[in-house]
């Protein structure tokens, strides 16, 4: 069973986001997706200032297996992206949630995160998916 | 044995200086005194230096580590390569066709132009399309030429609105590479859970900015698309045009033809449905077939037979080509062995084509089923492959797909596809072609029975796997993550 934090929330798609304090969000793969590309080789996040619209292609993960893409669950403008992931694109199969973040947005508007689901929503949705 | 293959060294570690092979060295080379020189090299270039023997054993014991369709049961099946009957090899290599200069007059090769003729006239009749371009190099550059005839008819109209190309999430790959290749945006529709195109999502899809759609039929879940008509019907009445990917043209081969479905282009991988050398690089030919309405598009040249006379058909015959993908006829050498293959079928031996691929693969499918493995898409008869899942053993026995490929490969079978395509997790996408004789299945469903029982009892075997190969398992996540590259970018 994949680990799914209860303070994030999630995409069908399996992304996560997590609010910053300094009202800014953090992206990521979640646990689950990880495991299913398998070890990942490349990994290319978007670059500073580049604006996403949600649900728009924003990074491409790469494993032996698959190239995949990562879809923004939000919109807004790129304020950084993970440097690290470019050397050691691992951290990513290692700590999903921590080291292997992708990218930092700040929103285009508020409150778009209701729409995501929470934990419990998301345990659900693999539940459902893997049956 | 094979420990002593695994040590053949690469040719350049044979190297000593000075040695060669005296027999083999072309005393002059004709011409060369015209050669500025300005454009001569200033050093010999790097090659091994080795003996005439020295070579003929380092080739030899590299050939006999080949996998290859001569010598093994191959699943990757036509979508890598097909049996290639030797025939269509000799009689390529007739001393006329390969003599014949691609600039000297038409009256000089009007054989080689009859064979061009006839192989676009066999290939109008077996895909039901108008006419057809034998220019295009490989799959690739099919499928630009037809997306980019889709966009030359829009603009012909005066329609400039039209950039987005569907794709179903079932198409082949390269179709959304196409789409984006010609400036077109790509947008996805889903499939449903028994693998035909989700109808809703794509009535949802089409507009007055739809350029066309790019199906795969059958698709790469190895299943035909039942609702094509309905697809058709959808694109057509938003007034799209319809693209169909023929790589997997070899399960419908003079069964049903995409012209009759109402397709207006059709890119054929001729080196996959009819047999031509590919594999390792190519090269491949992806010839084109058109609509009526394409037709002005189609990519030059083609060749006309006019007053039992052969001749190119370039600029002149066709002004609103979407021009030349090739310097003359795409790779002639390849057309002509599709040419042979063809002509030694004939119009019966075609669907016999698609009979037998069809049957191999569901009898295939059937006794796997039996023996335990699971289909991906059960309640579907297969096309000319068909896909496992191995989700369940992966939970079970913590094995994967990748270790079931590999230690096919110790049974002495070449692995099928893996992790293709994407929608379904840990599959093996299987094709045995309309070649393999009923034992030679046979045994790959007893070596896949052998398998699974491993997976149960000793699945580190499987995990460990291939046992008996010059190599081991590779770790490829590290040669992905380390290149070894040669080349260093400019300081």
């Amino acid at each position: 069973m994949s680990n799914v934090p209860s303070d994030l929330k999630y995409t069908t798609s399996h992304e996560w986001v997590r609010p910053l304090p300094d009202g800014r969000v953090e992206i990521g793969i979640t646990d689950h997706a990880q495991s299913a590309l398998g070890d990942l080789v490349f990994i290319d996040v978007p670059a500073a200032k580049r604006t996403l619209a949600s649900g728009e292609a924003c990074a491409v993960v790469e494993s032996v297996k698959a190239a995949s893409d990562v879809y923004s669950p939000v919109s807004g403008e790129v304020s950084e992206s993970n440097p690290r992931l470019a050397d050691t694109p691992e951290l990513l199969n290692q700590d999903p949630y921590g080291a292997g973040w992708l990218t930092r947005l700040t929103l285009s508007s508020p409150g778009q995160l209701a729409g995501l689901l929470d934990a419990a929503g998301y345990a659900k949705f693999l539940d459902e998916e893997s049956t | 044995m094979n420990e002593l293959k695994a040590r053949e060294p690469v040719i350049f570690d044979l190297s000593q200086p000075g040695r060669n092979a005296a027999a083999q060295m072309v005393a002059s080379v004709p011409g060369d005194a015209q050669i500025p020189q300005s454009l001569r090299r200033g050093s010999p270039p790097l090659l091994p230096q080795v003996s005439e023997l020295q070579a003929v054993r380092h080739f030899t014991r590299l050939s006999q580590l080949n996998f290859s369709i001569d010598t093994h049961f191959y699943p990757l099946g036509s979508c890598t390569m097909k049996y290639n009957p030797k025939a269509c090899n000799s009689l390529a290599m007739l001393p006329e066709f390969l003599g014949r200069h691609p600039l000297g007059p038409e009256t000089h090769g009007q054989g080689f132009l009859a064979c061009m003729y006839e192989l676009q006239d066999m290939l109008k009749e077996v895909t039901g399309m108008q006419a057809v371009s034998l220019t295009p190099m490989a799959g690739a550059q099919g499928e630009f030429a037809g997306v980019a005839m889709i966009r030359a008819y829009h603009r012909a109209q005066g329609d400039l609105a039209r950039n987005e190309i569907i794709v179903p999430e079932a198409a082949h790959g390269t179709n959304p590479a196409t789409a984006t290749m010609c400036g077109c945006k790509v947008r996805e529709v889903p499939c449903d859970a028994n693998g035909d195109v989700d109808i809703d999502a794509l009535k949802a899809a089409v507009g007055p900015q739809t350029a066309g759609i790019m199906l795969t039929n059958p698709s790469t879940l190895g299943v035909f698309e039942r609702k094509i008509l309905q697809v058709r019907q959808i694109v057509q009445d938003a007034g799209g045009l319809l693209y169909y990917d023929g790589a997997n043209l070899n399960a419908i081969l003079g069964k049903v033809r995409p012209g009759d479905m109402g397709f207006d282009v059709i890119h054929m991988n001729l080196h996959k449905t009819f047999s031509t050398p590919h594999g390792g690089g190519g090269p491949g030919s992806g010839a084109v077939g058109v609509s009526k309405r394409l037709a002005p598009f189609m990519p030059i040249p083609v060749v006309y037979k006019e007053g039992g006379r052969y001749r190119w058909a370039a600029e002149a015959d066709l002004p609103q080509s979407i021009g030349r993908l090739s310097g003359f006829m795409g790779n002639a050498g390849v057309n002509l062995r599709a040419y042979v293959y063809m002509r030694m079928l004939g119009r019966e031996g075609m669907v016999r084509v698609a009979e037998f691929a069809a049957l191999n693969a569901n009898y295939l499918l059937a006794r796997l089923r039996d023996a335990g493995y699971d289909p991906a898409y059960p309640e579907r008869r297969a096309s000319h492959e068909f896909i496992i899942t191995l989700k369940r053993q992966n939970r079970e026995y913590q094995i994967t797909a990748m270790d079931v490929a590999k230690r096919l490969l110790d049974h002495g079978f070449h692995a099928p596809t893996t992790y293709f395509p994407l929608l379904v997790p840990e599959c093996l996408l299987i094709e045995p072609t309309e070649t393999e004789a009923k034992e030679d299945l046979d045994g790959f469903v007893e070596a896949m029975i052998d398998i699974l029982r491993e997976a149960e009892h000793d699945p580190e075997k499987l995990r460990t796997a291939p046992h008996t190969m010059p190599l081991r398992r590779l770790d490829d996540v590290r040669a992905a993550r380390q290149l070894d590259l040669t080349w260093k970018p400019a300081a």
